[in-house]
């Protein structure tokens, strides 16, 4: 390995690498403001200045290759000058104000002119006055104290794919907009929020709430969508105020989704702190005894066969086994998860995840997209894909039409006809497909709804597997889920094995075989209600309490522990950053309060037995926060039957995918926008 | 007459006054386009070793070797196309020399392109105007046509068995798209802004692609280099600093003029011989500034002894940058002069990085108000470390361009400054009186 000499200590660095991160290798701090590790490299700030031997200047260690023999110093006074020199030209325009402004605490310039910049101002002239910018409902502007960085510049052409963030002017003048202040479109907006040195850019929906130093911070993940992003919680006072990003590489990097980030001002409206029971057709508050009392009383008046239950969107893997548990002691099969009747084939793992991995991604060298919309579906999947085409240029294929996903992709066809032409080898694209070596196909939720979408699955693993494509090292076949809760309940085996009752659930359902409902946490079920008595047991005031008979109210992914699965089989822990509202309670806590009131004697478990049961359950499980185990391969022939069909991305309604950010006024305000920029035809 | 004032027949831009007439008939009389196919066929390395030895340094400004930079184009064209570039984009205040050779000898610049091109191996050439050189452009591409009707350019240019190509890029009128990297991204069509170096365009230019960016009279001079031989050309001049060189001279003189003059003429010479002296007589200079407005000015004593070359300039703290002479009597404010090409950087600074973006404000303004009478003692010592801290601390050049005027004045002018400034006011006498200061770091030396 080539050697550097920084400060005089020899070290090894790696080929490729630049004199900032050889610096940061020898444990030497460089300040910066314009670099960041996952954009490009600007070198505007001049904050890294070190002094190289043999060159009159200092040099920008950020841009500068690091070569064989070099000679850094980073504490001489050429350095130390240049430094403070560079630190007086930053703050000579940037405004005293960081007594109000929201990015104190955790401000770089503010950092930075600590330790490196003088404590005296020499600039008396006016300073520069630089007109707010509108940049949408989530990014609060402050533009005087801009630095220039163009980190967000950099952010939205680079990694979110919208060029629409740009400087206009030039010199003193230069000032960073959008495109003639619109909003920003792009489901990853806010990241610039967070990449903002300084208070240019700040949360709008967290304006001047709380100080950082005041908020409790909890490691979690998100729920959102399927991704399974970190995220760091942060509470005061068991309010949650704001959720940030945390670093994690395989997954998410150092990006969020905007749903991610503020849907949390739904986790405070719309609750559901006390039990409702539905009397002269009217939700009236109740207490726990008398909405327990009723609920089994409805229980003992149905039979087992009559009683179905269904899962929602964001249940953790805790919960549903006790829900699952509590179901076997009502001997009822009927319970479902699905809101829609999509093909799942539950026999191996491998069919229902995302095997190639997020981070895996990165290694493909084609991308078939098959009846899917990543960007809406999996926002930082889609960035992740973005970067990979951005880097490789490879290409991308699509089955469907799913409108714009910040990157070139080439629509292949838009039927079940053209993935049969594909398997069959009838078709150029085959070849190509052929040709390549490790290539991904992506299956999303509206090509299984399918009718078949069975055949979909089945003959695309097939001809994978037939032809290598699927081997020890690469597994492309992907499965694209939705929701938090969908592969963690699928491994816990929610739905029945049964392949001839596969879809009896939703067939019972619309044919009202059942008496008795029980949604746990369930809003995006959609079906015709007949008699059923509906139990809706969940956090939010949303479509499935709307219906309800009886509500049991419980708590929210921010308010309980809990395990998730993300869609590539990876289980990760959602930590609890405060406490159910009002006499709400965990889901787990609830089931073994009615079990105690319908007097089964059995021993009930508490949350600690649950997680060790279902770490048992989980087929292939590694560790936690490890992706599963392989397993493995089988070629099984399972047949099934082709329907000619169009294959239609189904639109999500981005914005308002669960209770949470449904009743997020932020969420509702994004939606407005980008239902106002559609109607207006400005796009596109 | 001085003895050596360079010899008609030495002169390289023959038709520099439009005497002759600037169609390609005319350059033809001229001995333009003569033995291209010859030159050219005696390949890359002739020419590159011819260029050397001629000792021709870029007349751009910054005075870099061309042979050495046309060797640093890779030997071998890989997946990527190699690309001349000219600089066109002739902004410097003070300078007019390009113009002269876009107007009345362009076919020497169209000449030399085709043979840099070869010797680069670009097929491809833009020539990057500014956009205020709008009548001299269409001359260009009047010339240009001329060029494609005799097959001196196009496929097998000048029957020599290379392809090439020449187009005219507009600039919008930014001073920094002279810089030769903000140059490569306006013509990609991106802001004009400078790119971090390394890696140089010679590997990574326009396009991602190698490219090769000459300075106008740098390529115009070429064609006659390899004709006459590169020793001629080194055989006038200094050693290193060799060949002829145009000078514009402008300011307080009695005629500013284009001249082509050898390299090393004296100042005082140009100034008396070639631009009619100093109005008001050679007693009545005050300043000069030799190259362009980004070089440090220079006072009258420095002047009466000068000569005008890379080196010695450097010697005395400035540089000849593009050989824009611009001379200052003593009827003008030096300050408010000085004050007003701050005004000119700041307006000019692109804005990308940060010493410059807000160094040249803020050297303005210091200027400003020394100009009104405004300003304080300490002001001064204030401007000095502005200018510093500018310098070499910015991505491009533009740094030092801004803040060398300054420097040069308060270099030779301090005096003048000081005239204009007053003392501190007594109410800011307090400066032993620590206000809103942390105690404890009054300590410290550097509280």
């Amino acid at each position: 390995m080539p050697k550097i000499t920084i400060n005089g200590k020899e070290i090894e660095f790696e080929k490729g690498m630049t004199v900032l991160q050889a610096c940061e290798l020898a444990d030497v701090e460089i300040p910066r403001f314009c670099y960041h590790e996952k954009l490009s490299i600007a070198g505007n700030c001049r904050m890294c200045l070190v002094e190289m031997e043999k060159s009159p200047k200092p040099i920008a260690s950020c841009a500068m290759p690091a070569v064989e023999g070099m000679k850094i110093k980073t504490n001489s006074t050429l350095v130390e000058k240049a430094r403070k020199g560079v630190m007086e030209f930053l703050l000579a325009n940037h405004p005293l104000d960081c007594p109000v402004c929201d990015q104190g605490g955790e401000c770089d310039l503010q950092d930075q002119s600590m330790y490196y910049g003088v404590d005296k101002s020499r600039f008396i002239e006016n300073k520069r006055d630089v007109k707010e910018k509108y940049m949408g409902p989530l990014i609060k502007t402050q533009m005087t104290r801009c630095i220039h960085c163009t980190r967000c510049v950099r952010f939205a052409t680079e990694v979110a794919g919208v060029p629409e963030i740009g400087a206009i002017g030039r010199g003193e003048n230069m000032e960073i907009t959008t495109y003639l202040e619109k909003s920003m479109e792009s489901e990853l907006s806010a990241n610039v929020i967070d990449l903002c040195p300084v208070g240019a850019l700040t949360s709008k929906p967290y304006a001047f709430e709380a100080r950082p130093w005041e908020l409790k911070k909890t490691e979690s993940v998100d729920v959102m969508d399927a991704v399974g992003s970190n995220i760091r919680v942060d509470t005061y006072n068991w309010e949650v105020k704001r959720i940030l990003p945390r670093l994690n590489n395989e997954i998410n990097e150092e990006w969020i989704s905007d749903k991610t980030r503020y849907s949390c001002d739904g986790l405070l409206k719309q609750r559901l702190d006390v039990p409702y029971i539905k009397k002269n057709n009217r939700l009236q508050k109740s207490s726990w005894d008398e909405a327990l009392n009723l609920l089994v009383d409805k229980i003992n008046s149905v039979q087992p066969n009559e009683i179905a239950g269904h899962i929602g969107d964001m249940i953790n893997m805790e919960n549903a086994l006790s829900f699952k548990n509590f179901f076997k002691l009502l001997k009822s099969e009927n319970l479902e998860f699905r809101e829609k009747n999509f093909y799942i084939n539950s026999d191996e793992k491998m069919n229902y995840i995302f095997n190639s991995s997020i981070a895996g991604i990165e290694d493909t060298d084609l991308i078939l997209l098959v009846g899917t919309n990543p960007r809406h579906e999996a926002s930082i999947l889609n960035a992740r894909i973005r970067k990979t085409f951005v880097q490789k240029k490879i290409p991308i294929f699509s089955i469907g039409n799913p409108g714009d996903l910040t990157y070139e992709y080439k629509i292949i066809g838009d039927s079940t006809e053209d993935i049969k032409k594909i398997v069959n080898k009838e078709n150029d694209f085959s070849q190509k497909l052929l040709s390549v070596k490790k290539p991904i196909i992506i299956i999303g939720e509206s090509a299984l709804e399918l009718k078949s979408g069975g055949y979909i699955f089945e003959e695309f693993k097939k001809f994978l597997i037939k032809n290598n494509l699927i081997n020890e090292n690469w597994n492309g076949l992907n499965i694209l889920a939705q929701n938090a809760s969908t592969v963690g309940l699928l491994d816990l085996k929610i739905i029945k094995d049964k392949k001839e009752k596969f879809s009896s659930f939703f067939d019972d359902l619309k044919n009202g075989k059942f008496k008795l409902l029980y949604l746990l946490g369930s809003d995006n079920l959609e079906f015709k209600k007949n008699d059923e008595f509906v139990v809706y047991q969940g956090s939010h005031g949303d479509r499935g309490a709307e219906i309800a008979d009886l509500i049991l109210p419980s708590a929210t992914y921010t308010e309980q522990n809990g395990l998730y699965e993300n869609l590539e089989g990876r289980i990760q822990e959602c930590k609890k950053a405060s406490y159910p509202i009002g006499e709400a309670s965990e889901d787990w806590k609830i089931f073994n309060r009615i079990i105690k009131k319908l007097n089964l004697k059995v021993k009930t478990l508490n949350f600690d037995d649950l997680r060790k049961e279902v770490l048992k359950t989980v087929p292939n499980f590694s560790k936690i926060n490890e992706i599963p185990k392989k397993s493995p391969i089988k070629t099984n022939n399972i047949e099934t039957i082709f329907y000619n069909e169009k294959i239609f991305v189904r639109e999500l309604d981005y914005y308002y995918t669960n209770s949470i950010s449904r009743s997020s006024k932020t969420m509702s305000e994004c939606r407005q926008i980008r239902q106002k920029i559609k109607k207006n035809g400005t796009n596109n | 007459m001085r003895k050596n004032m360079l010899k008609k027949e030495n002169r390289i831009f023959k038709n520099l006054y439009n005497e002759f007439g600037w169609d390609i008939e005319n350059s033809l009389k001229r001995d333009d386009w003569k033995n291209t196919k010859d030159l050219i066929n005696k390949g890359r390395e002739w020419i590159i070793n011819e260029v050397k030895t001629s000792e021709l340094r870029g007349r751009g400004g910054a005075g870099f070797s061309t042979g050495l930079k046309w060797s640093f184009a890779p030997k071998e064209v890989g997946s990527r196309p190699h690309y001349l570039v000219i600089n066109a984009d002739e902004s410097e205040p003070g300078t007019c020399k390009d113009r002269d050779i876009l107007r009345f000898e362009p076919q020497k610049l169209i000449e030399g392109c085709l043979i840099a091109g070869y010797t680069v191996n670009a097929h491809v050439c833009y020539i990057y105007i500014r956009g205020e050189y709008l009548n001299e452009g269409k001359r260009l591409q009047e010339a240009i046509d001329q060029a494609y009707a005799k097959n001196f350019l196009g496929k097998n240019a000048c029957g020599s068995g290379w392809d090439f190509d020449i187009h005219i890029h507009y600039g919008a009128g930014a001073y920094i798209c002279g810089e030769e990297t903000a140059l490569l991204e306006s013509i990609e069509g991106n802001k004009g802004q400078p790119r971090l170096k390394p890696p140089f365009p010679a590997l990574v230019g326009l396009y991602g692609c190698p490219t090769i960016v000459n300075n106008v009279e740098t390529v115009a001079v070429v064609p006659t280099i390899l004709r006459r031989g590169g020793k001629w050309f080194a055989s006038i001049g200094r050693p290193k600093n060799t060949g002829t060189k145009i000078f514009c001279i402008s300011g307080n003189v009695n005629a500013p003029c284009n001249v082509e003059e050898e390299m090393g003429v004296p100042l005082k010479d140009l100034i008396e011989k070639h631009a009619g002296g100093v109005v008001g007589g050679w007693d009545n200079l005050q300043a000069v500034i030799p190259g362009g407005s980004s070089m440090p000015l220079l006072p009258k004593k420095v002047c009466d002894t000068l000569t005008m070359d890379f080196d010695t300039l450097i010697e005395n703290k400035s540089g000849l940058g593009t050989a824009g002479i611009v001379v200052i009597n003593k009827d003008q404010d030096i300050v408010e002069c000085m004050a007003r090409i701050a005004r000119f950087y700041k307006h000019e600074s692109c804005g990308q990085c940060t010493p410059c973006r807000e160094g040249s404000g803020w050297m303005w303004r210091i200027l400003d108000r020394v100009v009104k009478r405004k300003a304080t003692f300490s002001d001064i010592d204030l401007l000095s470390d502005v200018t510093k801290q500018i310098e070499g601390h910015t991505i491009c050049a533009f740094g030092e361009g801004s803040a060398w005027p300054v420097q040069g004045l308060l270099r030779h002018f301090r005096k003048e400054v000081e005239s204009r400034c007053r003392e501190e006011p007594l109410i800011k006498k307090k400066l032993n009186n620590p206000y809103l200061v942390d105690q404890h770091l009054l300590e410290n030396k550097n509280a």
